[in-house]
């Protein structure tokens, strides 16, 4: 049982102008795997640095099943971290270097063993135990890592961008083993990534951070589905959301330059009318994915259609993206592979405007 | 064939001026040094090299039984055995605290301590002397106020190699403390934090992960500072003239009195070579202790 508490954390660096981390505010839960994502620079390690005790904490409290622990050393949180480079140490073997925190803890030689042997069993390192990290792949080290923080049994783990070094293919296998080691584990995770897929795959609750702050928590299906501002909208999500600068008037939204002109869905019309948007400006944002190709949907939809001369097309095996324009907008679509059309064709798309987002453009809050 | 025969030369055309300088100022010397070691060439067979005799082994047989070369060479052993280890381990724990801060005080503790090896030795002697000067030196000053009688740093035959291990100590460890901070530097932060929650206090620190990053530079500092202590030189040279009673006198002092003063340049040579081949051993031992440590 063990419960994770930021409260109202900021940090400023010695030598540094503005904070890097402003207010943070969050509870976890127990066994609950938690991604911090954001764009580089946005505070994501430092955060996670302050809950390991690497770094100070400027203001606020942590607390660690109720207990603040701002104070307290690393190594008497019983935390246990991934880094990004791995810190392997190089001149241990890779059993040396995941029996290491057990020696300092004074384990018996007997525990250690077992603890280490039963860790590589599971990261298939049982081979590489004499080796010495610089004699491994990647791939293995990610795994000697990981096995030293599993060999711990500690309450919490905290893994700072753990794939970043891994090449695309290993990194979906590796993110794949992860999510498998939590499962069975079940150790509460605090895994800091700036790839929203990684975020979205493995995360039982994502927290989207920006400059510092906070912009959103949730499941991965809530930041997907009900974004709360303009920068969360287009940080989930590949490709990003598409954003349009429109004026709601008489159930219909316009672009500026009338390049088109798409009917709003009864129930959203009249929210955004309750809302006082009537005859005003407003950021509509359309997922690349709730761009249609389809006849049938075309069909059902008329009136929210829109044909668009195609400038670059990627195949990409079952799904084709489309970078189309109208006047002068431009976005993009993801279709069916069947519907990949050479550059300079006209497409007519449909948009699905019952999974859109309405934001104000004043605040980029969300309207809906 | 031809372009064969071409790929192996050419990469000897690169390195041939660099071998030859080599060649010319290195390795013809100590050739010429061996076979002067076995004649008893001095000031005469300089003038005149019909003069020159060959005396076999004679040189190397006298050496062994010459007290004073003896004595110089249990000296040299002192030096060695207490200098090393002293001038590794000061230089190591300076370079481990300085490099455990980075505003500007850690900063200025590096210069303050390089300054002593971009001294001139002579001048510093000279300045060292002063310090020791067993009436008027700031040492036994100091003593005298805490009510210690005063040492004859450089008189008493017991005290005067110490008193030069200490001078030569303080001499080299800006050098080291600089290689060794060069290498502190390049061990990732991470490997310390990585440590730090595997719960490593301090001392667990520097013993399982600083040591054995610096163990490349510790092997360096060992062989470099091994060989320059053979040959010390400049300090019993400058303040003491190998006395008070030969204690001070080391091997390459005795080689220079022999060679330089007495113009015995044979028996200087030979004792220049026994000098050169203790060297060699001691750097061959280092290096394959090094290499069964990698080993393993
Ligand atoms: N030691 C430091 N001193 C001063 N400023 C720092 C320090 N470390 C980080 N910062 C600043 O704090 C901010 C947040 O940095 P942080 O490393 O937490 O970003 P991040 O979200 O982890 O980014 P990335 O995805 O690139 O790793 C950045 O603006 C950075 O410049
Ligand atoms: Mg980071």
């Amino acid at each position: 049982m063990v419960e994770i508490k930021l409260e109202h954390i900021s940090k400023k660096y010695v030598g540094a102008k503005g904070y890097s981390v402003t207010d943070f505010n969050l509870k976890i839960k127990d066994k609950e795997f938690i991604v911090f994502v954001g764009p580089s620079g946005c505070g994501k390690s430092t955060t996670l640095r302050m809950i390991a005790g690497l770094e100070g904490i400027t203001q606020g409290g942590l607390y660690i099943d109720e207990k603040k622990v701002n104070d307290e050393a690393p190594k008497d949180r019983d935390i246990a971290m991934v880094f990004q480079n791995y810190a392997l140490y190089p001149h241990m073997t890779v059993f040396d270097n995941m029996a290491f925190g057990l020696k300092l803890r004074k384990y018996s030689e007997v525990e250690i063993e077992k603890r280490v042997q039963n860790a590589a069993q599971i990261l298939g390192l049982a081979d590489f135990l004499k080796r010495k990290p610089a004699a491994l792949s990647g791939g293995q080290r990610q795994r000697v890592a990981l096995g030293r923080a599993i060999v711990r049994d500690a309450p919490i783990f905290l893994m700072d961008e753990p794939l970043s070094n891994l090449d695309a293919k290993l990194r979906v296998s590796m993110r794949a083993e992860i999510a498998k080691l939590h499962r069975s584990l079940k150790t509460t995770t605090i895994y800091v990534t700036h790839d929203q897929t990684e975020a979205m795959t493995m995360a039982d609750r994502i927290v989207v951070m920006r400059d510092g702050e906070i912009q959103q928590v949730g499941t991965p299906r809530e930041v997907y589905e009900k974004p709360v501002n303009v920068f969360v909208a287009d940080f989930i999500g590949a490709p990003a959301t598409n954003f349009f600068d429109v004026t709601l008037q008489d159930g219909y939204v316009k672009t500026e330059a009338r390049t088109f002109n798409l009917a709003v869905p009864e129930g959203i019309n009249k929210v955004l009318k309750q809302a006082g948007y009537e005859g005003k400006k407003l950021i509509l944002g359309v997922r690349p994915e709730h761009i249609h190709t389809e006849r049938a949907f075309i069909e059902t939809f008329p009136s929210a259609t829109v044909k668009a001369k195609v400038v670059v097309s990627e195949l990409l095996g079952s799904e084709s993206i489309l970078y189309t324009k109208v006047g002068d907008s431009e976005f993009v679509s993801k279709v069916d592979a069947r519907d990949y059309l050479d550059p300079d064709q006209i497409v007519e798309l449909g948009f699905d405007l019952n999974r859109s987002h309405f934001f104000d453009p004043e605040t980029k809050e969300s309207i809906l | 064939m031809q372009s064969n025969f071409l790929k192996k030369i050419v990469p000897y055309t690169f390195v041939f001026p660099a071998l030859l300088l080599l060649a010319i100022f290195s390795l013809v010397p100590i050739v010429i040094a061996l076979l002067i070691s076995f004649t008893g060439l001095d000031i005469t067979g300089l003038g005149d090299w019909s003069q020159i005799k060959f005396v076999g082994l004679s040189n190397y047989l006298q050496l062994f039984q010459d007290n004073a070369f003896l004595q110089s060479i249990l000296n040299t052993v002192v030096y060695v055995v207490v200098g090393v280890p002293l001038v590794i381990i000061v230089s190591l724990t300076i370079a481990i605290l300085i490099n455990s801060g980075r505003n500007s005080f850690f900063k200025m503790m590096r210069l303050v301590f390089y300054t002593p090896s971009i001294t001139n030795t002579v001048a510093v002697a000279v300045v060292w002397t002063y310090l020791y000067n067993p009436s008027l030196g700031l040492f036994n000053t100091l003593l005298a106020k805490v009510g210690i009688a005063p040492i004859g740093w450089l008189t008493d035959p017991n005290v005067a190699k110490l008193s030069l291990i200490i001078l030569a100590v303080w001499k080299a460890v800006g050098l080291n403390m600089l290689i060794f901070l060069a290498a502190l530097q390049g061990v990732p932060r991470s490997l310390y934090e990585a440590a730090e929650l595997d719960g490593a206090n301090y001392w667990e620190q520097t013993r399982h992960i600083t040591l054995p990053s610096l163990k490349f530079s510790i092997f360096f500092v060992t062989v470099t500072t091994l060989i320059a202590w053979f040959q010390f030189f400049d300090e019993p040279f400058v303040m003491t003239k190998g006395g008070p009673l030969n204690s001070t006198n080391s091997v390459a002092l005795f080689v220079y009195q022999n060679g330089f003063q007495n113009s015995n340049f044979g028996y200087a040579a030979a004792g220049s070579f026994v000098m050169f081949v203790a060297i060699i051993v001691a750097t061959i031992i280092q290096f394959k202790l090094q290499e069964k440590q990698r080993g393993e």
